[in-house]
């Protein structure tokens, strides 16, 4: 085993700043990271043991104990449960004879839960060993699980029942689907990768370049909407001995998967943008940061990095461009939301814990390795290869005035056509629910968990920066969820689960109102109760992060347009009611030290 | 009109709040002319011998004497506030909530390095000890809190400003360096 580490170590010229790629190769490897391999990597990076365990235990695929020979990450997301997730996860424990969060004594198979994969429109599904498994009915199950006590390797397991698109392709051969049903000017195939590149960019400067983007009015597609232009200009001002282009493909927020189809259909056009932006910023080194749950891709995408240095789109001197160098590496992530969030991405890059940094610096300044870096969503650098190919005025007659071109978005839940949709920005709700087959509808989630969810009087709202914004995630519930307990409950979870901790607002703030959601639900609830969620929820405010600013939008905006739900619940009679339970609270300890609860005598 | 009636207790604290409450140093003269103590350790009356205008709690409730004696309070007195960071989030004995109840007891009479002398390893279980919860509770999870004063400890200025203000209806001046939230 050390000599297995050693070589890792090695492989990345032993830099600290790899750590991420020094500990998931050893994951693998071993299926967890031992102590020892622990002791290796201080020793040869020369830092000590638990600045390596910190990183470790931040991450949720990283693991210091056993995760078995087969380990199966099942998603855990909302969406998964509305499609039949708790008898998948029965099916599992039946045919293992484990729980969840164990591993079978044998050592060969383990059993996890996962926060959302980027498969809600092909739920439940679960990860086995890098593998994406789709679809899954408890049925299938007892196959997989038989064929694993059979030895079947993990690919034997897919059967062969690939996707569609170029997840056929035997560099990826996967059985996620991409389910593309509207195309517009990014997902369609008129565009031959590499002709901005070769044909245009020759002819045009590194400032014309960040003027026709500035002047396309473009903005940030991965949530935010910062102009994009603005981000580049601002870097390339910037002084440094390097500029870093980095395409944030985290993809974490529950219920989005439209970069994940960006990346298996377009990936050129992606990585075109990223080239593109090197030019305009003056850089030349490109990261893609990966989500780990897309880890299948790793094949596939190197395998196109290749080519597009074949035909001379990366590398030295581009398309004959003197001076124009730029290319690309894949570093993944581990299995953390925050690292979304771009300057704990960069962190995450840097080979530590992804825990958002204080701002100002912002990345522009100081950014990967403390040097001026964009850092944009993989949507944003797809888009910027049109608005160059076709200059910024063209792009502004799709969409509206405020939210220039096209979106794409994620959409899934209750309705006929889950899939992937580019549509034009201004788009409205109910437009799209009709485009999806989506009736008799209770609500939507728009733009995730750290979004709102509205309901039927809103869905005349269109979808833009002015109105609904949205980085792409949309969820339909029907009439027959119970938005609640089944969703409202599953985000704050989420966010729970996902707050990396460094504030006490985030840290706490999402725990409590959780808990006074809970005691609601079990009908003890009083009016009281509605109007803290509402007002203890400002404190989240003052967050360092979007998480946990956004962290309690959950409950805030089911509060806001499903009171209703809420108020059948409330007991009206009362203004005050603990939802105490002595005889419950004491229970456990009273059998542990041996005695009869008595409640009479004090 | 007579003087406005004050009780104080310690739940699961450290006393900590209640010395805080001392450290108003000399205007503790001017309180004594102000409020009348009832069931306090200050006077260290035991049980309330009549009703309660203001009820001080310092600390969370660990066990079930804990949640007794704060519904005491509650039934007795008009208005509660919740002291410190224990009374309010559980504080330090908070600590323990992640961690199951089996392993707090164990560790605390049979596993730990300083419980050499319970060689037995016997678990108290008389039944006139106190039952302890599977958590520790903030104050305002049990019984409807009114005012909330945090700090760990609250400073004396804090309580001193808050008694004033309850008891004479102004309105009360919290000047920055007054709240602490640690
Ligand atoms: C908790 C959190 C998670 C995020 N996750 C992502 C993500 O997965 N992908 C993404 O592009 N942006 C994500 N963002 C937004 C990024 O911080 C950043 O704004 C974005 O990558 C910038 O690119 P853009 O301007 O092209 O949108 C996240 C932000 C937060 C606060
Ligand atoms: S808001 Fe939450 S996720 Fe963001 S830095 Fe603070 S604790 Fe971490
Ligand atoms: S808040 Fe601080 S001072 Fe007060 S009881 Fe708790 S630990 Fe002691």
């Amino acid at each position: 085993m050390k000599d297995t580490v050693k070589q890792i170590v090695e492989k990345y010229s032993k830099d600290k700043t790899r750590l991420m790629d020094i500990l998931i190769e050893t994951q693998e490897a071993f299926g967890f990271i031992s102590s020892e391999a622990i002791e290796v990597m201080s020793v040869m990076l020369n830092m000590s043991k638990v600045d390596v365990e910190q990183t470790i235990s931040f991450y949720h695929f990283f693991s210091t104990k056993p995760r078995g020979e087969y380990a199966i990450y099942l998603n855990d997301s909302a969406v998964a449960h509305m499609f039949g997730r708790q008898a998948v996860k029965e099916a599992f424990e039946k045919e293992t004879g484990i729980r969840f969060g164990e591993v079978t004594p044998d050592g060969k198979i383990g059993l996890f839960n996962t926060a959302c994969i980027g498969m809600n429109d092909q739920e439940p599904a679960a990860i086995i060993n890098n593998k994406v498994f789709t679809r899954l009915t408890p049925y299938r199950v007892g196959e997989i699980i038989r064929c694993i006590r059979s030895g079947c390797k993990v690919d034997e397991l897919i059967n062969e029942s690939y996707g569609d698109g170029k997840n056929q392709l035997p560099s990826l051969r996967a059985m996620v689907s991409s389910n593309i049903r509207r195309k517009g000017m990014i997902l369609s195939d008129d565009y031959v990768y590499g002709t901005v590149t070769s044909e245009v960019l020759p002819k045009m400067s590194p400032e014309a370049v960040i003027a026709e983007i500035k002047h396309s009015h473009i903005r940030g597609r991965g949530g935010a909407g910062f102009p994009t232009g603005l981000k580049w200009e601002f870097c390339r001002r910037s002084k440094g001995e390097k500029h870093y282009v980095i395409c944030n493909a985290d993809e974490g927020e529950p219920g989005t998967f439209k970069d994940r189809v960006i990346l298996t259909e377009k990936p050129e056009l992606v990585f075109e943008g990223m080239a593109i932006a090197g030019y305009a910023i003056g850089g030349d080194e490109g990261i893609l940061y990966l989500r780990y749950e897309y880890r299948y891709m790793k094949e596939y995408l190197e395998q196109v990095l290749d080519e597009m240095r074949n035909k001379n789109l990366l590398g030295k001197n581009i398309a004959g461009i003197e001076g124009f160098d730029f290319d690309i590496r894949i570093q993944f992530g581990a299995g953390a939301y925050v690292c979304g969030e771009e300057s704990a991405l960069l962190e995450s890059l840097e080979g530590k814990r992804g825990e958002p940094r204080d701002k100002p610096p912002f990345p522009v300044e100081k950014g990967y390795l403390n040097q001026p870096t964009i850092i944009n969503n993989v949507e944003t650098f797809a888009t910027a290869v049109r608005i160059v190919q076709n200059g910024g005025e063209w792009f502004t007659q799709f969409g509206t005035e405020d939210s220039t071109g096209t979106k794409i978005l994620s959409i899934s839940g209750d309705c006929m056509f889950p899939g992937v949709y580019e549509v034009n920005w201004g788009f409205n709700v109910n437009d799209m629910l009709n485009m999806v087959g989506a009736y008799d509808v209770q609500a939507v989630q728009v733009g995730g968990p750290s979004g709102t969810l509205i309901g039927p009087d809103e869905f005349n709202r269109t979808l833009g920066y002015s109105d609904l914004s949205t980085g792409g995630s949309m969820i339909v519930f029907g009439k027959q969820r119970n938005l609640l307990s089944d969703v409202v409950l599953n985000f704050m979870e989420f966010f729970i689960e996902e707050s990396c901790g460094s504030c006490s607002t985030c840290r706490n703030m999402t725990q409590v109102m959780a808990n006074k959601l809970k005691k609601i639900l079990k009908g003890k609830g009083v009016v009281k109760d509605l109007e803290d969620l509402r007002s203890w929820s400002k404190v989240l405010q003052a967050s360092r992060c979007g998480l946990g600013q956004t962290a309690g939008n959950p409950i805030i905006s089911s509060l806001k347009n499903f009171r209703h739900l809420y108020e059948e619940f409330i007991q009206k009679e009362k203004d005050f009611d603990e939802g105490f339970d002595l005889v419950a609270a004491v229970q456990d300890s009273c059998k542990y030290v041996g005695r009869v609860p008595n409640f009479h005598h004090h | 009109m007579s003087k406005p009636v004050i009780a104080t207790t310690s739940l699961a604290g450290c006393f900590g709040c209640h010395m805080s409450i001392l450290d108003i140093d000399e205007r503790i003269l001017q309180l004594i002319e102000l409020v009348e103590f009832n069931k306090s350790p200050v006077d260290d009356i035991k049980t309330f011998t009549k009703p309660v205008d203001i009820g001080i709690i310092e600390g969370g409730c660990c066990n079930s004497e804990n949640v007794e004696v704060l519904k005491s309070f509650r039934k007795n007195c008009k208005i509660l506030i919740s002291l410190g960071e224990c009374a309010i989030m559980g504080g330090l004995p908070a600590l323990r909530n992640g961690i199951p109840i089996e392993e707090c007891l164990h560790e605390a009479y049979i596993g730990g390095p300083t419980v050499g002398l319970n060689k037995m390893g016997i678990m108290p279980n008389d039944d006139e000890l106190p039952m302890l919860l599977d958590k520790v509770y903030p104050c305002h999870e049990i019984v409807k809190i009114d005012y909330f004063l945090p700090g760990c400890p609250p400073r004396a200025d804090l309580i001193w400003d808050a008694l004033v203000a309850l008891i004479t209806g102004d309105p009360m001046k919290l000047p920055y360096e007054v709240v602490k939230f640690d």
